[in-house]
């Protein structure tokens, strides 16, 4: 008597997908699969528009994370121009690109992800929420709020605008920065570390309460990828594509953007609109990799702020160089808030930061163009190509979210496995199937649905159809 | 200013009724210049001062007392106790039913556009209380004209105001726009409908883009939000001729 437990959607993420978990006879899981139910077509309609539109039209693709598809358009159109950008244009949009990481990373932790922490996964749903945070903990729910504000208003200051801002263009920034503004922005920062390392010591008083959840949450053996600078220290706007083993051991390393294709093929699998990617020469799946905070705090040697790397010297203590537990992506997302704070503050104290100089004009001198950055999420690539007269003919994008795809899959039936038992279904059951979900902090829609809660019905039906159990969140 | 010695009758002088207020004015004014010289607002987006008339966004309908028709007042001419009306419910609802039709008839995506914030339909709608399209859209599949080395013509967000092909036959002298096609089927051409760059008539001087009210002509290079045209040099260049 096999049976399909299915969720849909799934919630505390930021998009749409549905779980299906499929029993067999015994009532145990057989196999269970995340299904990525929407069809963006991003890559299909740009085509035939300028490139100078690019980044601007890409950082539609989301509402949460625009600031990643912007820097990685931006850089595959500074490729299309064939210039090197002005170190304060580069330094600008990684200010950029690092508040957007502090905003989506505060997002993820606290308003996403907290609520399964502090309550425990087992705790009534109606008030395992950010609005129960602000009741029972307003101020770790403020913390969060205003870190998320802090990340913001960089953006905005930036940009001129919290979401979507044009600012980022090919070949530079479209304006410099003024001292006013930078004023602002360095006015921010000590309250910001201060709530980052109020969080991490919270959650590192809590994380070993969970020992269940993080032998069964995506814990398995994979690669790992993530950008590193020259020094092999923690990277994301620019620098090498790192792939390492699962022990942290180098597996291959490349800066020429172009290369991704040598390590990367997409394979696709029809109950999901989302591709699955996988390092080339292991196969598909085998080549199961991961990105994201967890993978680029294993892949770094440290980070190269003093408050960042203790952390890291604590979690890597804990844990060890390369934990397997995708339950730690919470714990390296506090890491990289923590760096992303310090580096915005050592950004922003470099004299050339007010340099005029922000933006290399050119035209378009190359039809192919590729640029790789690190979104929140994870590597993000885009890779275009145009006509000799700037518009574009093909576009090739690896989501951030994409490359976890293989590890979200299995990751879903391991926590099946370990926790859906099919006798009897409880809502904590299949939050921990969620949540699992949430650990990759996954941007499915790139949607701006941060926060639905989405009606979600489970039925759990025998062989005639008989409803024999449901639960729902209506 | 120096008067011409072949004398013109002397222009008769008028007195109508604007909005319930008594103006004066020459015989020969268009009921859009005499409100306009007394500060009473009527909006237009393929007028502009310095080109001939067109009278083809319709956007400037007003009414007269005595007619149940609707006039362009950009294209009227003022007669002796005209009763005009410029702001009602009708004339709003037309104006608002314009300007969706002409947002559902191409694509404009003012989000990514580089006339974003710059564009004289989008400040329109805004100005008009436009906040959705009832209509469906369009959606054409239309083609962008990058071949010319400096300027750029991107068919999917031309209202078809002409302003360019007037001021390019008219300013510049040099005729290389044109319309091709009827309704919906009306495009701005270079030439003989020849790529950009193929036009030899030409001359790159970049009136067409600097005059058209939206992102459909604009500077090579720019990015969204960057394409703000500089009009200035067009009632310079008309009172330099005229006078």
């Amino acid at each position: 008597m096999s049976k399909t437990i299915t969720i849909d959607g799934v919630t505390r993420i930021e998009g749409h997908a549905r779980i299906t978990i499929d029993l067999n006879d015994q009532g145990r899981v057989h196999d269970a699969k995340f299904h990525v139910t929407q069809f963006r077509g991003f890559e299909k309609f740009v085509e035939g528009r300028p490139l100078t539109e690019m980044p601007s039209v890409m950082a539609r693709i989301c509402g949460i994370c625009p600031v990643s598809h912007l820097m990685a358009s931006a850089k595959a159109c500074d490729e299309l121009l064939s210039v090197e950008i002005p170190p304060t244009a580069a330094n600008l949009r990684r200010v950029m690109n690092l508040a957007q990481l502090v905003q989506s990373h505060a997002l993820s932790f606290f308003h996403l992800s907290s609520p399964d922490l502090l309550y425990g996964f087992d705790a009534d749903p109606a008030t395992r929420n950010i609005f129960g945070l602000i009741n029972t903990h307003p101020e770790f729910a403020k913390d969060g709020i205003l870190l998320r504000k802090f990340g913001q208003e960089i953006i905005q200051i930036l940009g001129g605008k919290k979401i979507h801002p044009a600012w980022v263009v090919p070949g530079g920034v479209s304006e410099p920065l003024t001292a006013e503004r930078r004023e602002k922005i360095i006015a921010g920062i000590p309250d910001a570390l201060d709530r980052a390392k109020r969080a991490a010591t919270w959650l590192y008083s809590t994380f070993e309460k969970f020992p269940n959840e993080e032998a069964a949450f995506a814990n398995f053996p994979t690669m790992f990828a993530g950008l590193v600078t020259p020094q092999g220290n923690i990277e994301h706007y620019d620098g090498a594509l790192r792939f390492a083993d699962n022990t942290g051991k180098l597996v291959a390393e490349f800066t020429n953007p172009y290369q991704y294709r040598d390590y990367i093929s997409e394979a696709t699998e029809n109950f999901s609109f989302l591709k699955s990617p996988f390092f080339k020469s292991k196969g598909y799946p085998d080549g199961i990799y991961r990105v994201g905070p967890l993978a680029r705090v294993i892949l770094a040697e440290k980070c190269g702020t003093p408050l960042a790397d203790a952390e890291l010297k604590r979690f890597r203590e804990k844990l060890g160089r390369a934990p397997a537990s995708s339950f730690h992506y919470h714990w390296a997302r506090l890491i990289e808030i923590l760096h992303a704070i310090e580096k915005i503050g050592e950004l922003m104290n470099d004299p050339d930061i007010l340099s005029p100089r922000v933006r290399a004009r050119a035209r378009p001198n190359r039809n192919e163009g590729v640029g790789i950055s690190e979104a929140p999420r994870g590597t993000l690539i885009h890779h275009y190509k145009i006509d000799d007269q700037g518009q574009m003919r093909w576009a090739n994008m690896i989501i951030a979210t994409g490359n976890n795809n293989l590890a979200m899959n299995r990751g879903v039936k391991q926590v099946a496995e370990r926790f859906v038992n099919g006798d009897k279904l409880t809502e904590g059951m299949l939050n921990r199937v969620e949540a699992v979900i949430r650990c990759f902090d996954p941007c499915l829609s790139c949607s701006t649905h941060a926060l639905g809660q989405m009606p979600m019905i489970v039925e759990l039906r025998g062989p005639n159809g008989e409803l024999l159990d449901e639960i729902r969140r209506d | 200013m120096t008067m011409s010695p072949t004398t013109k009758p002397p222009a008769e002088s008028l007195t109508l009724t604007i909005d319930g207020k008594d103006v004066s004015c020459r015989s020969g004014q268009t009921i859009l210049d005499v409100a306009r010289e007394n500060d009473i607002d009527i909006p237009t987006l393929c007028q502009l001062d310095g080109l001939t008339t067109w009278g083809g966004c319709r956007l400037c309908l007003v009414e007269i007392a005595g007619s149940s028709k609707l006039f362009a007042s950009c294209a009227t001419q003022c007669t002796e106790g005209m009763n005009i009306t410029t702001q009602s419910d009708r004339l709003l609802n037309y104006r608002r039913m314009i300007l969706e039709m002409l947002f559902s008839e191409r694509n404009h995506i003012c989000a990514v556009c580089v006339s974003n914030g710059h564009c004289e339909l989008q400040s329109m709608a805004q100005k008009l209380g436009v906040t959705h399209i009832h209509l469906p859209y369009r959606y054409p599949k239309l083609t962008v004209d990058s071949s010319q080395d400096r300027f750029r013509l991107d068919h999917n967000r031309c209202i078809l105001c002409s302003r360019c092909v007037r001021v390019c036959g008219e300013i510049e002298g040099a005729h290389t726009k044109d319309l091709k096609g009827r309704g919906i089927k009306t495009f701005v051409i270079n030439d003989l409908d020849q790529p950009w760059a193929d036009a030899k008539s030409c001359t790159t001087c970049g009136k067409c883009v600097h005059v058209c009210p939206v992102g459909a002509l604009t500077e090579r290079g720019t990015a969204v939000s960057e394409m703000a045209k500089r009009r200035a040099f067009l009632p310079y260049l008309t009172s330099m001729r005229e006078h």
